[in-house]
């Protein structure tokens, strides 16, 4: 396998890891929502991010030589091997850390979608421009809550803040980059994420001004998931979401 | 049902140029949520392209009650249907 082969096949599992595993934390809303209408659309969240998950790991697939599915990279890599973020694997907590987790990271999609639609790789390029509808859809809906939860009741105020002041430690893990990022960055198949970090942090500063939170000032970060390396939560998700095809290998319905 | 947000009735345009038609309501705190809770509860299957949300407060509805005054008038007034007119060879859709 060459090595450019190799880091799309990498870069392409942490776009597909970051959907599938937020995806999953999502679905656990699913008829536990605070009214119906919410319930559908925190589901309706999921399923496009499990969407766009499977995508970009068809499109690894085609990147290694082992014969594998998109359903084996999903269901039957270990912990080590995931590659996603740590933000996006953090417990949903009350509604307003799920919204605000949500926020985050849609932030951050949006604007490395929107820098994608640009990649020379042509595949990269065209899930991306199809996944930006999505995202954009999704930082409309939590920038909304945000706004309303902020401007609510001082209970909600306070649950939006402290949602804020706990995950924003974990947000510097979705601008690392390591050797995968030079190499494809060389062929402007995907760019510095120092880039869009900018643009990311002035969005929140807008709507966190318009639904009166507080930026919060905590200077510690918690890093690891390109490497694979995560926080206690991981496990149990894939514990949860590999179990049938780990207890039942195949099966299928 | 105290808790609940108040109720908005939705309209959903299947094409353009057709005519919002009824779809069903969603309960939401203000008009962005309520356009929002519409696409997703409505359209997720692509049914629509354009959507009305309208405060259901805002709807005046004629009563059960007034039913025999409103309608049972037009029953015996066949003459209000254009039904005397030949159609002209070949035309389907009139």
């Amino acid at each position: 396998m060459n090595s450019t082969n190799n880091a799309l096949y990498n870069y392409c599992l942490r776009l597909a890891d970051n959907n599938l595993i937020l995806g999953q934390r999502l679905a656990e809303w699913c008829s536990q929502g605070p009214t119906l209408e919410e319930d559908l659309a925190l589901t309706n969240i999921s399923l496009d991010l499990i969407g766009q998950a499977e995508s970009f790991y068809e499109f690894a697939t085609t990147f290694t030589e082992a014969n594998c599915t998109a359903d084996d990279l999903a269901f039957l890599r270990s912990e080590r091997e995931f590659v996603n973020n740590v933000l996006v694997e953090q417990p949903n907590g009350d509604f307003a850390y799920t919204i605000m987790k949500q926020f985050l990271f849609s932030t951050f999609a949006k604007h490395l979608y929107t820098a994608l639609a640009n990649s020379s790789n042509q595949t990269i390029c065209g899930l991306a421009t199809k996944g930006l509808k999505e995202v954009n859809y999704h930082y409309m809906h939590s920038s909304q809550w945000l706004i309303r939860l902020g401007n609510g009741t001082d209970k909600s105020k306070e649950k939006i803040q402290f949602a804020a002041n706990d995950l924003w430690c974990f947000t510097k893990d979705m601008f690392e980059m390591n050797s995968v990022d030079t190499l494809l960055i060389e062929q402007n198949i995907t760019i510095n994420l120092s880039t869009i970090y900018t643009p990311w942090k002035n969005d929140i500063e807008q709507v966190f001004k318009i639904a009166t939170i507080d930026l919060p000032t905590d200077t510690n970060k918690i890093i690891g998931g390109i490497k694979g390396i995560h926080t206690e939560h991981l496990g149990h998700i894939l514990c949860e979401m590999q179990y049938l095809q780990r207890a039942h290998p195949g099966a299928k319905w | 049902m105290d808790n609940q947000f108040s109720q908005w009735e939705v309209f959903i345009q299947k094409k353009n140029g057709a005519a919002h038609e009824h779809a069903g309501s969603v309960h939401a705190a203000d008009k962005n949520m309520a356009l929002q809770n519409a696409r997703d509860v409505y359209t997720r299957r692509n049914e629509g392209r354009s959507i009305w949300v309208v405060p259901t407060d805002s709807i005046v509805a004629s009563t059960i009650e007034d039913e025999v005054v409103f309608f049972d008038p037009a029953n015996d007034k066949i003459y209000r249907n254009p039904n005397f007119y030949k159609m002209p060879k070949g035309t389907t859709n009139l």
